[in-house]
């Protein structure tokens, strides 16, 4: 005994309990909510997340790829006079490996974003609890532990003061 | 044509939509039913899909002969749809990127069936430069692969930069879509009753649970995919105005081409999404989402463009006479006076005189109105593409090679069939996917104080 996942109206109220569990001792684990709700980002301090610098490496490598590609199939394996042109034509060769650096950028945030989040996880106990489909709609959810592992009936009280709707006892 | 009157709030127009109310009328259409009227449309839409199919079935069997084209104008509706389609595909990625990036937040009620017009429009518009090849069998031939005949793609060649910029956009298009449709195919889970649809949407969705942590990440992502869109959109049809830029012919070879092209397809695009917007608004029932001041911005940005897109002719006509090569001026009086004269003063009322209306307000406000603007400027961009195609070709350096393009049945049929297709995609897309973002009107209404 020990997680509790209280359900809020509001978001307002989500933030204030938030708050109150943390000056208690209790730890907010996490939120769920059907839009980003930034205030309580600061409750949780999530880290940083890398996944930006996922996308400039993925970006630039595949840039740098496509340009190689380019570079051989021109000047090494296939040169071809066209008009007088010169066999390593960079202006135009910069073309491809925009256009290419940039999707994979957007493939790689993907695939970092995934990695990041745990995400696809199509089952996971949270769904389980009863009312949670409405965490995507109009409900606030909070996920938060005890302070000490005795201590969860205290939590229930503690949510329960700070204006949750139902709170749920959530066992891994 | 009656103004519709402001709603008590900017961006929606009940007093106060909750959250529920939000996610109920977006959710209705599709798990509820739209009624007769959209198997109607999705009927209507048949015989035009029938007929692209056979146009193109038609058109591998013949050959490009089929078309209008002679000799000397060997590029006729095939390059000036692509280049059509391409510039509406390009609207949908750059409004909704743009937008976002700098913080408008009225996007929410028009990005996401922005960015399936473009998912579509960008589809039909890559099919083109695969139909006009001549030996379309050959078209994987543009693909760089190891491959027994020791070839390798000409990488100079426009024909290869636009299969990269076209495959690039189209796959990253629908990256960025899905992005941004992860939390709602989760509503569309959580409400589904069904048990197929609760697998169909729950697959999709990824297991998304709304947490603090995915949020924040699915954020960071989507503004940087946002970032990354705005060159990519600006390159792509760049690389299209490069196409004719990068040759020798009278007309083609300026450098305005890659700007204005990029201005002209913002203008096109803009004028689909308010015809679309028009369409969704009252098929789906979306009035409070979709209000009169969605269509009032949308008014003053296509007011913009079309100015922009009137310096662009002005200049065209400046630089012809300020180069002083004799076959330019000459040109711009073929344009003016020439076989396709009158075409081209239809399109220059099109897009730059008709669209002058934008400057009343309480036009920019009548739904109808800026639905008929919209669409005028719509044909005159479709004339733009084609005089410029046609011009040049019709007109080049030696007159013993001037010919008329005289569209034939088929010629038709690729403009007007792939119309119906893209009817026939988007009326899948409205009963299938959200057309309107939920979770960002949400946060909208939250932020507004509306809800």
């Amino acid at each position: 005994m020990g997680e509790m996942l209280a359900c809020f109206a509001d978001p307002h109220s989500l933030v204030r309990a938030a708050r109150t569990l943390r000056a208690r001792g209790h730890r907010p684990l996490d939120t769920f909510t059907p839009y980003p709700v930034e205030a309580v980002e600061g409750v949780l301090d999530p880290r940083p997340s890398r996944l930006r610098w996922a996308m400039l490496a993925g970006g630039v490598g595949a840039a740098a790829f496509a340009y190689l590609l380019q570079w051989y199939a021109a000047v090494i394996d296939y040169p071809l006079n066209s008009g007088g042109r010169p066999l390593h034509s960079w202006p135009v060769f910069l073309l491809v490996p925009f256009e290419v650096g940039v999707f994979a950028a957007a493939l790689a945030g993907l695939l970092a974003f995934l990695w990041g989040t745990g995400l696809p996880r199509l089952h996971h106990p949270l769904f389980a609890v009863p009312g949670f489909e409405r965490a995507s709609q109009d409900r606030f959810f909070l996920l938060a532990a005890a302070a000490a592992p005795g201590d969860g009936t205290a939590l229930r009280h503690l949510l329960e003061e700070t204006g949750a709707l139902v709170v749920f006892e959530v066992r891994p | 044509m009656s103004a519709e009157p402001r709603p008590a709030h900017r961006w929606i127009a009940a007093a106060r939509e909750s959250d529920a109310a939000i996610t109920d009328a977006v959710v209705a259409p599709i798990l509820v039913g739209v009624g007769r009227g959209w198997w109607i449309a999705l009927a209507l839409t048949l015989p035009f899909v029938l007929l692209t199919l056979v146009a193109v079935a038609w058109l591998f069997w013949r050959g490009v002969g089929v078309w209008g084209i002679n000799t000397t104008v060997v590029w006729g509706f095939a390059i000036a749809n692509y280049v059509w389609w391409i510039g509406i595909g390009n609207a949908g990625t750059l409004i909704s990127s743009m937008l976002l990036l700098t913080r408008q937040h009225w996007r929410a009620s028009i990005n996401r069936f922005a960015e399936a017009m473009t998912l579509f429009a960008v589809s039909i518009a890559g099919l083109f430069p695969i139909l006009h090849l001549g030996r379309p069998i050959y078209a994987y031939w543009l693909a760089p692969y190891p491959n027994t005949m020791g070839l390798w793609p000409q990488w100079r060649s426009a024909l290869v930069w636009d299969f990269w910029a076209i495959v690039s956009y189209l796959l990253f298009s629908l990256l960025f879509w899905y992005v941004g449709l992860i939390p709602d195919l989760a509503t569309m889970r959580d409400r589904a009753d069904s048990r197929g649809a609760r697998l169909f949407y729950g697959s999709l969705a990824l297991g998304w649970r709304g947490s603090a942590r995915h949020w924040r990440r699915l954020g960071t992502l989507h503004t940087t995919l946002a970032a990354l869109a705005v060159p990519l959109v600006c390159s792509v049809h760049s690389i299209v105005g490069l196409d004719f830029a990068a040759s020798l012919m009278p007309g083609w070879q300026e450098s305005l081409f890659p700007p204005y092209f990029v201005v002209g397809a913002m203008y096109s695009g803009f004028a689909m999404v308010v015809v679309l917007a028009a369409l969704v608004r009252w098929g789906l029932r979306l009035q409070a989402l979709i209000t009169v001041n969605h269509f009032e911005v949308m008014g003053r940005v296509m007011l913009m463009a079309s100015l922009v897109m009137g310096l662009s002719y002005a200049t065209e006509w400046f630089m012809a006479w300020y180069g002083g090569k004799p076959d330019e001026r000459r040109l711009v009086a073929y344009e003016f006076l020439g076989d396709y004269a009158l075409l081209y003063w239809a399109m220059l009322a099109c897009n730059v005189v008709v669209p002058q209306a934008l400057w009343l307000g309480r036009l920019r406000r009548s739904i109808p109105a800026m639905l008929a603007i919209s669409l005028v400027i719509n044909v005159g961009m479709w004339l733009e593409r084609i005089l410029i195609t046609w011009t040049t070709l019709s007109h080049g350096y030696a007159a013993s090679l001037w010919r008329v393009f005289r569209p034939t049945f088929w010629d038709w049929s690729f403009l007007i069939g792939p119309l119906g297709l893209f009817a026939f995609f988007f009326l899948l897309f409205v009963r299938v996917v959200p057309a309107v973002s939920m979770h960002e009107l949400r946060e909208l209404a939250h932020r507004e104080g509306a809800a």
